[in-house]
């Protein structure tokens, strides 16, 4: 889970960065330049079915280790809910206890996500994409095609923040989480993997959250 | 009254142990895999001894009633451990040890068990330490000791104030490395209700299955008991509430001599009785008093914060009657100046009954984080249980029942008077004589089990080898068993109205009340008396549920108290012939006009040991003299 | 101060076992939670009632018997304190008390609150020891250990096998138990040659008896009675590694 997990944060840091081009550039050109070329980079080919396997890795590992867990205690304690004891998990957080759920939501961002964009781009083209990108050559207009989604379907934003925010708390506990795993970390480690965590947690959540509302307000105004 | 032999070997005493160990039959490795020895009890000395023996290549079972070995009472002794390494060249030896122990036993204990125990001290520290016992260090890496128990020099290792959770769970590990390798067997939940003797022998045991309720029978070339002392007869003890050494009992029974049941040590720093439930009283380590001072007011009923209370209005009466040793006096004296405080109306506290620890001087020399660092698990252990921070207000403390010096009587070899039945550690009665000194009930422990008992019993098996371990279908264990369930069954029927708990309580009271830190002819006639008039009660009125056939605590708990009676009634018996006072034993009568215990050597310089004669009859006294060529014979002074 | 208190009740492991509940009003501020027991079994068998069974012995939170749940916390709800150590001034008058055993696979009830831990017994024979007979040692200064090096083992020593952490983890994981052995060694410098397979056989054994694994949500740190850090998981997690490596390169030797 845990290498599963840190070789999916290098991907998530390379995403966030080609995503920023939108914001950087309004006319689209620096986006597309980036989409462009992590679309045709042969380096780039070779990592995308490893990303890929990572991803369901990460995934398959999560359902057994969580279906596993989870036969380890048939009987659940009543008094926990009974008498609605308000901190039943004193010192655990309510994201590491709910990281497979966090995980599910995430997925189904996911799909929702490759329908919209890599799809479109990859498979099935769209006609936003044909659009003028002002480079010339068969580059593809992803910029128009990102930029639209959003301006249209509002209802896509939400989504986007969500899975965002998710992506976020799922983080929280992942990155601090992963070093502890593997052993890198003692009692001074922990604190600042902890902070760590905080921060790239936030750095994703907001970035990712911040493009979408980004281009619908900039629709707005 | 016989005199026993105790088989003490000749020679000059630091050569005793050598010349002796040499002279020990020994028992081939391919005969020590035919050979089976049962262990009882699993605390410092029982671990040790069945992993020892285990290691020796001989069949090893092990009985406690926890479910755990590591449950063991040894894991409660918080202080430490001696050994006479001398890593502080502050010129201490074998010698020094054991004259030490010699004397805090108040010449009542036997010199060459004793200086044995002293001999071996140091090899324990080495084993431990490579057992991976994480001792306490100094800057440099070394060894960390202090010095404990009113000594003058710095012997006793140490693991914070968890010193026998430490070392029991050293034993442990090589208990369970054995079990790993085949060596060693353990049945966990078996309370040991028989001991079996056959042919004059002890061949094996018949215990009950504390889950299954069924009686099992387990037969053996040798039997051994590490069951601990029987503190709980004052029901308020430091012990493990389950502590009863209703196992020694049965030995006893079947004709193990019991010595010195009086010899029962009552710890100075324990934390006081707060309420009339509490179940246990929780021992403050006898190392609190190197850097504690204990005070009581100077006038009577003064109902002031201790705090508030000015410094030349409180009375440190152990520094004022003991200068040279301060608050260092051994723990019977420390014990019995609490007492004489409270008595004579100074006592502290909501019953008038606990006297003032204090740190404040320590603290503001040492620092508070020296004094964390020394004793913080003591500490939050104290704010835990009162909600009173130590290190804000001295602690209250109070004398309780907290280590058993009799036991079962045993040779040089640790065998009782029943061939093949040896006893070690707390159970037996050899080497703390009149009353222990601190920190050397591990190191006594741990030298039986580790080093003298896996010697020893080879030169009894050597001559068993012959003789292949009975059946347990023999008429010796159908009888034992039968003895068992008689017994069981006999307190399930008597349909009575008051709990074993109840039965407990009352005889805890009696027992402190006249057989406690004093007693006198007349309080143990009349203790004798109730004692008797208590356990009639017991099998007339006793009330017990559920069933014999599944798990029964109460059933448990009956069993332990219907022997603690009969032990109570030894050990008063016991403290009315010892007409002297001596160590934890104080007889009221004798004593010199300091208050301190007075001693009778011509009439008394031996180990009593009792007879068992049947149940109604009076158990037969015997005597073993002791001898002290070594020491020169003393009267105890600490000032 | 009255009480109603709700206990599980289970005859034998084969039982289906179901909550009772039970009035006490002979309880006390003052006593401890396992004297509120106690009482309450002084009642039931005045009652002629079976006492609740649970396991206790030293009564002063060293020997690790006493376990149970109490209002759905392992050793109720303070900090660092065994059951037996637990206030009842925690309480009070006319509170409802729900008292469970530990719930796990690998942890089967064999009545009412006591559990079968024998599996902790199994993981510490599958390692819980440094590999050295008894006698043939060097002396206890040959090898020094620095203070801070043997507080931290000593910290991680203090586990007294309640089995707190596995009731209080989600995923029922010994991590913590195994961790706090493998650690307290691992620092040491006695039994590193075994170190390399200790964290593996211990935490291989751990699995094969039906615990499940960490996933560092950090409750077993905060129930445990001894305040025995996630650090020590970490260095636990370590020695694995570093035994799965070199298993790897025995393998190819």
């Amino acid at each position: 889970m845990s290498i599963t997990g840190l070789f999916l944060i290098l991907f998530l840091i390379v995403h966030l960065t080609v995503n920023s081009m939108i914001v950087f550039d309004d006319t689209g050109v620096l986006f597309n330049q980036a989409a462009h070329f992590m679309a045709t980079d042969p380096i780039i080919g070779i990592i995308e079915p490893v990303l890929a396997i990572g991803l369901i890795a990460h995934f398959v590992f999560a359902s057994i280790i969580t279906y596993q867990n989870q036969a380890k205690r048939t009987i659940t304690y009543s008094g926990l809910k009974r008498y609605k004891q308000k901190d039943s998990s004193v010192g655990s957080t309510w994201t590491s206890r709910n990281m497979y759920i966090l995980g599910a939501v995430i997925l189904i961002f996911l799909v929702i996500h490759l329908i919209n964009f890599f799809w479109k781009m990859k498979v099935s083209g769209d006609p936003l994409l044909e659009e003028a990108t002002g480079l010339g050559g068969d580059i593809e207009n992803a910029y128009a095609l990102v930029t639209t989604k959003f301006i249209e379907w509002k209802w896509l934003v939400a989504i986007y923040v969500v899975g965002a925010i998710a992506l976020g708390l799922h983080l929280h506990h992942g990155v601090w989480s992963a070093f502890q795993t593997l052993g890198w970390s003692n009692r001074k480690w922990r604190t600042i993997w902890n902070v760590i965590g905080i921060i790239i947690s936030v750095i994703f959540a907001g970035g990712f959250a911040f493009i979408p509302l980004y281009i619908m307000i900039q629709s707005m105004v | 009254m016989t005199a026993l032999n105790s088989k003490i070997p000749e020679g000059p005493l630091s050569e005793k142990w050598k010349n002796h160990k040499n002279s020990l039959k020994l028992v081939s490795p391919a005969n020590k895999k035919k050979m089976d020895i049962i262990m009882v009890g699993t605390g410092v000395a029982g671990a040790a001894a069945a992993a020892s023996l285990g290691q020796m290549g001989y069949n090893v079972k092990v009985f406690c009633y926890q479910d755990s070995p590591r449950r063991a009472h040894s894991v409660a002794a918080q202080g430490g451990i001696n050994a006479a390494k001398n890593y502080r060249n502050d010129n201490d030896s074998d010698y020094r040890l054991f004259y030490d122990m010699i004397k805090g036993g108040d010449f009542r204990a036997r010199e060459a068990n004793v200086y044995r125990a002293a001999e071996v001290s140091n090899n324990i520290i080495d084993q431990l330490t490579a057992q991976g016992v994480p001792f306490a260090r100094e800057y440099g890496g070394t060894l960390a000791t202090r010095s404990f128990g009113g000594v003058q020099v710095s012997r006793t290792f140490y693991a914070s104030g968890q010193t026998g959770q430490q070392v029991l769970l050293g034993s442990y590990s090589a208990l369970k490395r054995q079990i790993s390798k085949g060596t060693v067997t353990m049945y966990e939940r078996r309370q040991m209700l028989e001991l079996v003797v056959k042919d004059g022998k002890a061949r094996g045991i018949v215990c009950r299955n504390l889950v299954t309720g069924e009686m099992e029978r387990y037969s053996a070339h040798a039997v051994v008991l590490a069951t601990g002392g029987y503190g709980t007869i004052y029901f308020l003890s430091t012990l493990a509430v389950n502590s009863s050494g209703a196992a020694a009992y049965a030995a006893y029974k079947k004709g193990a001599f019991f010595a010195n049941p009086s010899f029962i040590q009552i710890h100075p720093s324990c934390i006081p009785q707060l309420n009339e439930y509490q179940s246990k009283l929780t021992l403050m380590s006898e190392s609190l008093r190197n850097d504690g001072r204990v005070w009581v007011p100077k006038s009577k009923d003064d109902n002031r914060k201790p705090t508030d209370i000015p410094e030349e209005e409180r009375d440190y009466y152990l520094e004022r009657r003991y200068p040279a040793f301060g608050n260092l006096v051994p723990r019977d004296i420390g014990a019995r100046a609490a007492k004489e405080r409270c008595d004579a109306g100074y006592g502290v506290g909501e019953t008038g009954y606990a006297v003032y620890l204090d740190f404040k001087d320590a603290i503001k020399e040492q620092g508070k984080k020296t004094i964390h660092s020394k004793y913080g698990s003591l500490f939050d252990l104290y704010k835990k249980i009162t909600g009173e921070d130590p290190y804000k207000q001295p602690m209250k403390i109070y004398p309780a029942g907290h280590y058993t010096m009799g036991g079962l009587w045993v040779d040089y070899n640790l065998m009782t008077t029943i061939p093949g039945l040896y006893a070690i550690g707390e159970a037996n009665f050899s080497d703390h004589g009149a009353n222990r000194l601190g920190a050397s009930s591990l190191m006594q422990g741990s030298g039986d089990g580790y080093f003298i008992l896996p010697y020893t019993i080879g030169d009894y098996l050597s001559g068993e080898i012959k003789n292949p371990k009975p059946s347990t279908d023999a008429k010796e264990f159908e009888e034992a068993e039968k003895e068992a369930i008689e017994r069981i069954n006999r307190l399930m029927n008597i349909n009575g109205n008051t709990t074993a708990l109840d039965f407990h309580k009352k005889l805890g009271k009696i027992m402190w009340n006249y057989g406690g830190m004093e007693r006198n002819e007349e309080g143990l006639k009349k203790g004798l008396e109730m004692v008797t008039e208590l356990e009639e009660q017991f099998y007339k009125d006793l009330k017990l549920t559920g069933t014999t056939d599944s798990m029964n605590q109460p059933l448990e708990r009956a069993l332990r108290v219907a022997a603690s009676f009969e032990i109570s009634r030894l050990m008063l018996r016991d403290a009315l012939n010892r007409n002297e006072s001596c160590g934890a034993h104080f007889r009221t009568e004798h004593q010199t006009e300091d208050g301190e215990a007075l001693r009778n050597d011509d009439k008394y310089m031996y180990v009593s040991a009792w007879e068992y004669k049947g149940d109604n009859q009076e158990p037969e006294l015997h005597i073993e003299e002791l001898k002290y060529d070594h020491v020169k014979v003393q009267q105890r002074s600490y000032k | 101060m009255d009480l109603t208190i709700k206990v599980w009740r289970q005859n034998n492991p084969h039982d289906q076992g179901r909550f009772e509940t039970y009035q006490l009003s002979a309880a006390s501020q003052d006593m401890t939670f396992l004297e509120m027991l106690d009482a309450l079994n002084e009642q039931l068998i005045h009652e002629d009632k079976d006492p609740i069974a649970f396991e206790h012995d030293c009564r002063e939170g060293i020997c690790g018997s006493c376990a149970m749940m109490i209002n759905g916390r392992p050793h109720g709800p303070e900090q660092e304190v065994t059951s037996c150590q637990l206030n009842m001034k925690a309480f009070k008058e006319n509170d409802v008390i729900v008292v469970e055993p530990w719930r796990a696979q690998s942890f089967p009830v064999i009545k009412d609150l006591v559990v079968d831990r024998s599996a902790f017994e199994k993981i510490m024979e599958a390692g819980g020891f440094v590999d050295v007979d008894v006698s043939a040692v060097p002396d206890a200064n040959t090898y020094p250990v620095g203070k801070d090096i043997a507080e931290e083992s000593f910290d991680a020593a203090e586990c007294i096998g309640c089995g707190a952490c596995v009731a209080a983890c989600k995923n029922s994981s010994a991590m913590l138990f195994v961790a706090a052995k493998v650690s307290q060694y691992a620092l040491l410098p006695q039994g590193k040659k075994e170190g390399l397979t200790r964290a593996w056989n211990m935490v291989s054994k751990m699995d094969e008896l039906g615990f499940g694994s960490c996933t560092n949500t950090g409750s077993c740190e905060a129930e445990c009675p001894k305040g025995i850090s996630l650090a020590h998981i970490a260095r636990l997690n370590r020695e694995f590694l570093k035994a799965g490596f070199h298993n790897l390169a025995a393998e190819k030797r």
